[in-house]
């Protein structure tokens, strides 16, 4: 596998299919906890840290342990029983050796179980053939990607505060109107990764 | 008898409008967004995860006082997730073009918010057949609401409907509302008229509702104020 397309893989990740602009994977966080900035980070690396963990872990055990014995159908429940369990494990681990980690990500960790990002992502590696390095690039450039939009979009949101919205528009539906426009510009990144790499 | 068979019916059809799940309880945005791009999609969807809602909600509730409390979460998980295995293989066996369309969001019905929403707040407290009755009408309302935002996305965005052709092959179909942003848009747009009948009822507008959020007990958002 050559560097050229594990950067390929990367970018693309980031900003041609972005998780959230255009696979519409890890919606509610991206709603729920856009508002500040702060929140906005640190939602995104729990997400990072759970997803690169996830597909670390479930990749070869759909490699050596389900596809070998046909168990391939068992897919989908292995791997949300693992994400649950993981994620379990991390905030006990990180509750008992890194306090000062667990106090700035401990309360994102609850939502990242049934946080349809981390189950699509693993899942995707495996539909997509990749192989562990690849999947491995893959998710971290999905991670950072959503990264990449919960900190724009906070920034919209924030510019929203103090606009004049249409009294039905208030709330929700004017913050999914505003991802509309952020998903438009990330459309000019389409073809962009095929146009440098190929 | 006939009070018991009023509060089914109103359990059946709260989920329709009074607590839509997509509009106004905004459970499930991501298949919402992501599989409405045609409305054979948003039915096929929808009904996917009627199936999956109906039957774990029946076992759930059935299983309501043997699972122990501490470990319900994961027990709701593992059962929500071998329905969805059983519905994934039957689409895939039967409907071969319906899984190639809705593709990874097939498996994702597990952490549908709908389903382990459902789950927590209905069947783990009630009886069997309320829980199924609020499976059926929790379903179809999902259902609803998809097919209404795939249809719109379709006749604008391709000119058909269900595939047949509806808009006059001379009018250049907006092709931007069956792309990323045009999901936003349109549920955007949705719900601010879901806000504006409710508010003609009296009723508040929808927000991102943690009630609802199978992670409100242990989630510090929730604790700070909620999501919104």
């Amino acid at each position: 596998m050559s560097v050229t397309g594990l950067i390929s893989i990367f970018l693309a990740a980031i900003l041609t299919n972005n998780f959230v602009l255009s696979k519409f994977l890890g919606i509610c966080p991206f709603l729920g906890v856009s508002k500040k900035l702060d929140t906005a980070v640190g939602m995104s690396v729990a997400v990072i840290f759970v997803m690169f963990i996830a597909t670390a872990v479930t990749w070869p055990i759909q490699m050596f342990i389900l596809n070998p014995n046909g168990l391939s159908y068992l897919q989908t429940i292995v791997f949300i029983l693992i994400i649950a369990a993981l994620v379990q494990f991390i905030e006990i681990f990180l509750k008992k050796y890194i306090p000062s980690l667990y106090s700035a990500l401990g309360i994102y960790l609850p939502l990242i179980t049934t946080n349809c990002a981390v189950l699509g992502v693993t899942t995707l590696n495996i539909d997509e053939g990749y192989n562990y390095v690849e999947s491995l690039v893959n998710t971290v450039g999905a991670g950072v990607g959503f990264m990449v939009a919960m900190v724009i979009f906070s920034g919209v949101r924030g510019r929203m505060e103090t606009s004049d919205v249409p009294k039905f528009f208030q709330g929700l539906p004017i913050v999914l109107i505003a991802a509309s426009i952020v998903a438009c510009s990330f459309l000019g990144f389409g073809g962009l990764v095929d146009g440098l790499f190929n | 008898m006939a009070k018991k068979q009023k509060s089914l019916f109103e359990i059946f059809t709260a989920g329709f409008v009074k607590e839509n799940p997509v509009l106004r309880l905004v459970l499930g945005t991501c298949p919402t967004l992501a599989v409405t791009t045609m409305a054979f999609n948003g039915l096929g969807m929808g009904l996917a995860a009627t199936a999956v809602l109906i039957c774990s909600n029946a076992l759930i509730s059935a299983l309501r006082k043997i699972i122990p409390d501490k470990i319900h979460i994961p027990v709701y998980i593992t059962i929500i997730a071998a329905f969805v295995s059983v519905v994934q293989m039957l689409v895939k066996a039967f409907v071969p073009a319906l899984d190639s369309a809705l593709g990874i969001f097939l498996p994702l019905i597990v952490v549908n918010c709908i389903i382990l929403g459902r789950a927590e707040s209905f069947a783990g407290k009630n009886k069997i057949i309320p829980s199924i009755v609020d499976g059926i009408g929790m379903g179809l309302g999902f259902t609803i609401a998809l097919v209404c935002m795939g249809s719109i996305r379709e006749i604008i965005g391709a000119g058909t409907w269900f595939g047949i052709q509806i808009l006059p092959a001379a009018i250049d179909p907006m092709l931007i509302l069956i792309l990323a942003p045009g999901g936003f848009f349109v549920f955007g747009v949705l719900m601010a008229c879901a806000n504006k009948l409710a508010e003609k009822k009296g009723k508040a507008p929808a927000t991102l509702n943690c009630a609802g959020c199978p992670a409100s007990a242990s989630c510090g958002q929730a604790q700070k104020g909620g999501c919104e």
